[in-house]
């Protein structure tokens, strides 16, 4: 486990200097991720340890994003004066997202084989 | 006696005991309603926690700094987590291959629709310009957000809290909206639910399934770097 977590964290430091370094739009763990999902596919898989240690941290992946939530304490008047278009805006474009999104895959699954399963 | 339970209230409040233990029991509450309710989205932990750690922080007079002091242990894992996002994306490679076009086109379908409809809605309403800025980025996780809002002109800690709902909001409703169009494939619904509310979406899609929560974390990582191309552009034509 302590190996594994080991990886995980040189991963995310690679990402994190090569996003800074070339002054990249993506954090560094995202580039990490894509770091060690090219090292996953040229190994052909993970290794057993980093593999239980990867569930357990995504098993509670709601958790890591409690403490930024409750930021939303310190920010909460920045919403007062224009509420109901932001609550508006959120639905509205969250739910649309969802509806485009799935749509558009639906159609293009269907397109080329013209299977419709 | 009361004295005492004051004295150790001020060494308490001052550690980063405290915020790191009400953060770990805040959220394993949340997380047995969460089971209790069968995995209900309407009962997402993560809103549950945030609601209850609110409250008990505004109750208490304690604030956010000292709380997150405590609290960045747990943050900080964010990283390293979403380093391991690339496990089950490479578990689930075979299918996201022979996915290439759905994917791709659902990428950027959703990437603009989630700019445009959040940025002209606001606009229909009479939003200012600046919140109107700081809406288009709001469906990519934390981090790009802000930069994207920051580059713009829009308010960044607006953007901050603006992504946190927005992620809440697909956690809890994306399974209605697929139930009603009859989405069922799980790789199309963890996709869709990756673009529209990042991170937290991805959550939620690895406790309904494994295939959706790697789509998910796929459709994540992606819509970062697409809406980081796409927000400054789209803005000035908008």
């Amino acid at each position: 486990m302590l190996g594994a977590l080991t990886q995980l964290l040189i991963f995310q430091l690679v990402g994190e200097v090569v996003a800074r370094g070339l002054a990249l739009p993506v954090p560094g763990p995202v580039l990490g991720m894509l770091f060690l999902f090219v090292a996953l596919l040229l190994r052909g898989g993970p290794p057993a340890p980093l593999q239980s240690t990867s569930q357990n941290l995504l098993q509670h992946l709601s958790l890591l994003f409690v403490p930024a939530g409750t930021g939303i304490m310190v920010h909460l008047h920045r919403v007062a004066d224009e509420w109901l278009p932001l609550a508006l805006s959120l639905l509205i474009s969250t739910a649309a997202t969802l509806i485009v999104t799935a749509l558009v895959m639906k159609l293009c699954m269907r397109a080329p084989t013209g299977d419709a399963s | 006696m009361t004295q005492d339970i004051g004295q150790i209230w001020v060494y308490l409040s001052a550690s980063p005991l405290l915020g790191l233990t009400i953060t770990l029991l805040a959220y394993q509450g949340a997380f047995w309603i969460y089971q209790r309710t069968g995995h209900n989205p309407l009962a997402n932990p993560v809103l549950i926690a945030v609601a209850a750690l609110v409250i008990f922080l505004s109750l208490t007079g304690t604030s956010y700094e000292t709380y997150f002091a405590g609290a960045q242990f747990v943050h900080f894992l964010l990283g390293p987590a979403t380093v391991a996002l690339a496990i089950p994306l490479y578990t689930q490679f075979k299918r996201v291959r022979s996915m290439l076009l759905p994917v791709l086109a659902g990428l950027l379908a959703g990437s603009l629709t989630a700019i445009v409809s959040a940025v002209l809605v606001a606009r229909l309403l009479g939003a200012s310009s600046a919140t109107q800025l700081s809406l288009a980025p709001k469906s990519v996780t934390t981090p790009i957000a802000m930069g994207i809002a920051e580059r713009i002109g829009g308010i960044p800690s607006l953007t901050a809290v603006l992504v946190i709902v927005t992620g809440i909001l697909g956690a809890v409703g994306a399974r209605f909206v697929f139930d009603a169009m009859k989405v069922r494939d799980p790789a199309v619904r963890g996709f869709a639910i990756g673009i529209a509310s990042h991170g937290i979406g991805t959550a939620r899609a690895f406790q309904v399934n494994e295939q959706s929560g790697a789509f998910a974390a796929l459709a994540m990582g992606m819509n970062g770097a697409l809406t980081a191309l796409l927000v400054p552009w789209l803005v000035a034509i908008l």
